[in-house]
């Protein structure tokens, strides 16, 4: 039972989601933009930055994680690491699946 | 200390409560449309019977089948369909929502001192995803089925078959949702509505573990959904991301599929984990032994068991160093199993243990859960996997965790619940012998299994070398004793419900709160809102409770 503040509703202004928005279509105009660079295989990590930029952007204001209870914060975190997990150890077997091989 | 003898003290006089949960509103409609837990618990109970004997007839025709080294039964072919359909409806239709969506459904609210599930419409949505899921799974199965296995292997689903594969992916895609919806539920219920008193360490360890499972639940089935979908992309627009000639790779719906697989092992075996506890406490008459680290042991489960995946991939072409890897962290796994497990036994030691029939599956439980358990550790070390993998030794391994274990914690906490669900007792001497009974059959079905495995007899084939037909002969005998050990339940506690014993509200003195109430419940579960003053498992407590009721009455 508990009744913390986190039931009150943090009130956003128009204006931070305004900026909020058109620092997200700046970020696909840099996508795009950067996409006409030739940075070779970092092509896929500029354009991958840039996009977990963006959803971070969504996640904290128009998601109001920023604004949300602690419990919130851990729920939205577990999600990430459990990410996160499967990313890394999927990587751990194609980075090191040649070697000794060659 | 407490009675060394179990009482059944209001038992002689107890009578059905004139209102409870099942007589408070009739008609289907009240059921199809209930936000009531206990209710959405007995819809999932029935459908997840059905279910299960539906599974259960596919697997007495793969034992048929095996009877004689040659494909005689049926074709090849429809073995192949017959197997892979026994896995998908007895994991997702049976297997995963077992305890969590009948017994956890019922019992969490209840063990918490709520009134429902935080999110009742939910819950009801929960069940018709299931059946929806459910529908397509047997649509498909009527025609023609998929031969791919329960693990949907690419290439093979995607290039080579011809069956229902894309249809089947849509049911158990559908049921994921099913289940991610169960814990959802449970993860909001938990923290958000215990009643006064009940902190994190008050909790029954059963919520314990089904918040772990919660857990897994959440983080884990979109994974599998996302496996399903790209597998359905494949097969209808090609996109290649399994497919080598255009970049893909199949091992990768390999690490995404056993990604949500592994762990759905034990979104399987935590929540029956949790009813072994309860019932281990209730029988000996103790608190049980290091009731935190059982607590935490099932959390250890759920956060270890994201990082395993890969030991089912070891001969598969990933890479040696990951093998090295995975391998290590399984080993890890088995160490809160086994916390679980001596945890248990110390329970017993110095208890007043009485075997009742919850018991006697409880019992069956830890040994056959701990053969199990630590055949699996020979399969995760990757030497002994080389050899075992793929061979009759997996079948018995995951049958001894699946059916040793989590059938029988099932059946155990269905028989432990059913005076509180349904306010009849079962009847004890026929349920004591159904319990035996399964356990003997059990092992003589899958038992053969583990030698037939080192001998190198492989899985999913229907035909085999004549020299293996002994063992054999042994396991599909196992499972016709093992169904008859299936079958008993059902028919007594079908029985039970119009002739069975009334129960009274505690017949087995035991002190969760949801044992406090009347049997069956209201619809609203308590009167007044339980403030809970003692720790779990106080035996003491409820000594003192019972002369308040003395001296008060």
């Amino acid at each position: 039972m508990s009744n913390h503040a986190e039931t009150e509703h943090h009130i956003v202004s128009p204006k931070l989601y305004v900026v909020i928005f058109l620092s997200l279509l700046c970020l696909t105009g840099l996508t795009v933009a950067a996409s006409y660079v030739e940075m070779y295989s970092f092509n896929v990590v500029v354009a991958l930055g840039i996009a977990i930029v963006k959803a971070m952007l969504v996640v904290l204001f128009f998601m109001h994680v920023k604004y949300s209870s602690k419990l919130t914060k851990l729920t939205v975190f577990s999600g990430l690491f459990t990410f996160m997990v499967l990313i890394f150890m999927t990587l751990a077997d194609y980075i090191s699946r040649a070697w000794g091989r060659w | 200390m407490s009675d060394t003898i179990v009482v059944l003290p209001d038992q002689a006089t107890a009578r059905l409560p004139k209102t409870n949960y099942l007589n408070k509103e009739n008609g289907l409609l009240s059921w199809l449309l209930t936000g009531d837990h206990k209710r959405i618990a007995i819809l999932y109970l029935i459908s997840i019977t059905f279910f299960f004997f539906i599974g259960g007839a596919l697997a007495s025709l793969i034992r048929l089948e095996l009877l004689t080294p040659q494909s005689d039964l049926m074709a090849t072919d429809t073995y192949n369909k017959v197997f892979s359909m026994h896995g998908i409806i007895m994991i997702f239709f049976f297997l995963v929502p077992s305890v969590p969506a009948t017994i956890g459904n019922f019992f969490i609210p209840m063990m918490l001192g709520a009134k429902d599930l935080a999110l009742p419409k939910i819950n009801l949505l929960s069940w018709y995803l299931y059946m929806a899921a459910g529908t397509l799974a047997i649509y498909s199965m009527i025609v023609g089925g998929v031969d791919t296995g329960w693990t949907f292997t690419t290439p093979l689903s995607t290039h080579y078959v011809n069956t229902h594969v894309i249809t089947t992916g849509l049911a158990v895609f559908i049921a994921g949702f099913s289940s991610i919806f169960t814990g959802l539920n449970f993860i909001v219920t938990i923290h958000k509505m215990r009643a006064p008193g009940m902190t994190w360490f008050r909790m029954p360890l059963f919520v314990w573990s089904h918040y772990a499972a919660s857990i897994l639940m959440v983080l884990g089935t979109p994974v599998l959904a996302i496996a399903l979908v790209l597998i359905v992309l494949e097969r209808t627009i090609g996109i290649g991301v399994f497919d080598p000639t255009k970049g893909g790779d199949p091992l990768l719906f390999q690490h995404l599929f056993w990604f949500y697989s592994h762990p759905a092992v034990y979104i399987m075996i935590l929540p029956g984990m949790g009813v072994i506890s309860e019932v281990i406490s209730t029988f000996s008459r103790k608190r049980v032994f290091g009731y935190t680290a059982v607590a935490f042991s099932s959390v250890a489960i759920a956060v270890f068991g994201f990082f395993v995946w890969a030991h089912h991939m070891f001969i598969m072409g990933i890479s040696n160093y990951a093998v090295l890897v995975f391998s290590l962290l399984t080993m890890l796994v088995a160490v809160p199993s086994a916390i679980k497990i001596f945890n248990w036994a110390f329970t017993l030691y110095k208890g007043s243990v009485t075997f009742e029939t919850p018991m006697l599956y409880a019992f069956g439980f830890m040994g056959l859960f701990t053969i199990g358990g630590l055949t699996g550790v020979f399969l995760g070390t990757a030497g002994t996997d080389i050899h075992l993998t793929e061979t009759y030794f997996i079948v018995a391994h995951f049958h001894f965790v699946m059916v040793g274990g989590m059938l029988m914690a099932f059946l155990s906490g269905i028989h432990f619940y059913w005076p509180k669900m349904t306010g009849r007792m079962y009847p004890e001497k026929i349920s004591q012998l159904a319990a035996v009974v399964t356990f003997i059959g059990f092992n003589f079905t899958f038992f053969p299994q583990f030698i037939l495995g080192t001998l190198g007899m492989p899985r999913r084939y229907a035909s085999y070398p004549p020299e293996f037909q002994v063992l054999n002969v042994f396991s599909t005998a196992g499972a016709s004793i093992l169904g008859v050990g299936y079958l008993l339940p059902v028919l007594y506690l079908t029985w039970s419900l119009k002739y069975g014993a009334i129960a009274g509200n505690n017949p087995w003195q035991a002190t969760g709160l949801e044992w406090q109430t009347q049997s069956p419940p209201l619809t609203e579960n308590f009167t007044e809102i339980p403030i809970v003053d003692h720790e779990a498992y106080d035996y003491e407590w409820l000594e003192r409770q019972k002369e308040k009721e003395v001296a008060s009455a």
